[in-house]
């Protein structure tokens, strides 16, 4: 059934009665044309493309928790494309535009709002890479531009403009905003199932049979399934189901918090960012305010927070808004991020002939999921990478080709 | 919250105090010149990602300013070894 204001009429009618399961919960068959392992967003949004921009239908979609359970669920819903070499741009960007017919493309409303993203400007240092940064955009085609400490001010009545880091201005992208994080992956699956593709929960990934350099079965805790061809989309544990495949990654697994308040009157409708002190904050249509910080240093596969961090992100966000001070918190939780030494995804081909992967998106994974699931898709259908994968093949780093966003966007994974 | 002993100076220091060195034990290729792209790739870029114990580099930045081995679950953060420099993790 379509999700629509007249079917909403006529359930709210007639008891609500007539409302289907969103996807079914099929048991595995024993072969598959193509596996999909990772039940989060990328993983949902590669069963759709690939079902739907590629025919294949007999797939299936491996989740060994529940969907959307990882960092699909565990992020702080933010969506921006400001990102400065044209790889990225490319891929980034487009990720904006998916996002913005997506509601329609699946027929669920996944809650896009274009609030608008911030970065602050609080030195003359960051005023010239601002400057840098917006004159790359324009070059890519994806907008940008420097506002001035009034307007700032305006737009955030809250915020504190001069303490300890005075407000100069800011870089804002207006496209960029947030959306209901768990809609995405809910959106996709239901799109996904309604096209035929299996996907199976509970269902944990214990091993590969190989024969011939190529996989030609998985071990599940669900029973044994023949395939052509694997799909990895498991990010934080990338490293782990690579390894349980025969090969590496220059991946490491690190802990990314997050934390939400109380609900509170609306004050704030922009997603912004304090560079002075690594904390980005904005309001949920709930009235809560998600907070995040910088990633944990050292490897972790924890999924859970700590005291540190939460002291660092909640003092920073009663600097940037002292009115805040009063507000309790709420929820607090941590995700698994994979980290590769240039701050750039890691798409298409690995070692094993058949098994293509999508990983390496660190603490940007939310913003990038529907490029992330159009290339993999891609990659397994076509056996070769989408061209605006290309750049971010495994073999760039023997190749010395790296994407180095950490350095150029300055982004903190 | 990770607490380590540092193993120099004696004193319990909590991860604020602490400075992560990354996966220990690596060696830098022998004979650079020798070396094949694929090793060069393999010692710039490829770390161990064990989901369980990791072998790893910590500095007492806080305290006496040494670096120092760790072995520790990435799952609980159990610390199961620390040792001086100079030492091979066991655990």
């Amino acid at each position: 059934m379509n999700y629509n204001v007249f079917n909403l009429l006529w359930q709210g009618l007639t008891g609500n009665k007539g409302w289907q399961q969103a996807w079914r919960s099929p048991e595995p068959k024993p072969r598959y044309d193509a596996v999909i392992i990772g039940g989060g967003g990328h993983g949902l949004a590669t069963a759709y493309y690939l079902a739907r921009e590629h025919g294949m239908t007999n797939i299936a979609l491996l989740e060994k928790g529940w969907l959307g359970g990882g960092n699909t669920g565990r992020n702080t819903t933010n969506v921006r494309s400001d990102y400065m070499f044209p790889e990225s741009a490319a891929i980034y960007d487009l990720a904006l535009r998916l996002y913005e017919t997506l509601g329609k493309d699946l027929n669920y409303n996944i809650m896009l709002s274009q609030r608008g993203w911030l970065t602050l400007i609080e030195d003359q240092h960051q005023m010239e890479g601002a400057r840098h940064k917006a004159n790359w955009l324009q070059c890519n085609g994806v907008d940008g531009e420097i506002i001035g400490a009034g307007q700032v001010a305006e737009m955030m009545p809250g915020l504190q403009m001069d303490g300890r880091y005075p407000v100069r201005g800011a870089f804002l992208q207006k496209r960029g905003g947030t959306i209901r994080h768990d809609a995405v992956a809910w959106g996709y699956a239901r799109a996904a199932d309604r096209l035929g593709v299996d996907i199976i929960q509970n269902c944990e990934v214990q091993g590969f049979e190989k024969s011939g350099g190529r996989i030609a079965a998985i071990q599940t805790s669900r029973g044994r399934i023949e395939t052509d061809r694997v799909g990895l989309a498991v990010a934080g544990h990338s490293g782990a189901m690579a390894e349980k495949a025969g090969f590496r990654l220059p991946v490491t697994s690190h802990c990314l918090q997050a934390m939400v308040s109380e609900p509170v009157k609306p004050f704030l409708d922009h997603v912004v960012i304090s560079p002075g002190t690594g904390v980005y904050i904005n309001q949920t249509q709930k009235g809560e305010m998600v907070m995040g910080g910088v990633l944990d240093l050292y490897h972790s596969y924890g999924q859970r927070g700590n005291f540190p961090t939460i002291e660092k992100v909640v003092t920073s966000a009663v600097e940037m808004f002292p009115t805040l001070s009063q507000t309790r918190l709420m929820r607090h939780w941590a995700g698994i991020v994979d980290i590769t030494p240039d701050s750039s995804p890691i798409l298409g081909q690995t070692p094993v002939e058949n098994m293509y992967i999508n990983c390496g998106w660190g603490t940007g994974g939310f913003k990038a999921i529907p490029p992330g699931g159009y290339m993999l898709a891609h990659s397994i259908a076509k056996e070769t990478p989408h061209e605006l994968a290309a750049p971010f093949g495994l073999n760039r780093f023997r190749d010395n080709r790296l994407v180095d966003e950490g350095a150029a966007a300055g982004i903190a994974h | 919250m990770i607490v380590l002993n540092c193993p120099y100076c004696g004193q319990d220091r909590h991860e604020e105090e602490l400075t992560y060195g990354g996966e220990a034990e690596i060696i830098r290729p022998l004979e650079p010149e020798e070396a094949s792209d694929e090793l060069w790739t393999e010692y710039l870029y490829f770390r161990t990602n064990p989901k369980g114990t990791h072998h790893e580099q910590w500095c007492c930045s806080g305290g006496c300013g040494q670096w120092f081995k760790v072995a520790r679950d990435t799952v609980s953060h159990d610390i199961l070894e620390v040792v001086t420099f100079d030492k091979r993790l066991s655990a």
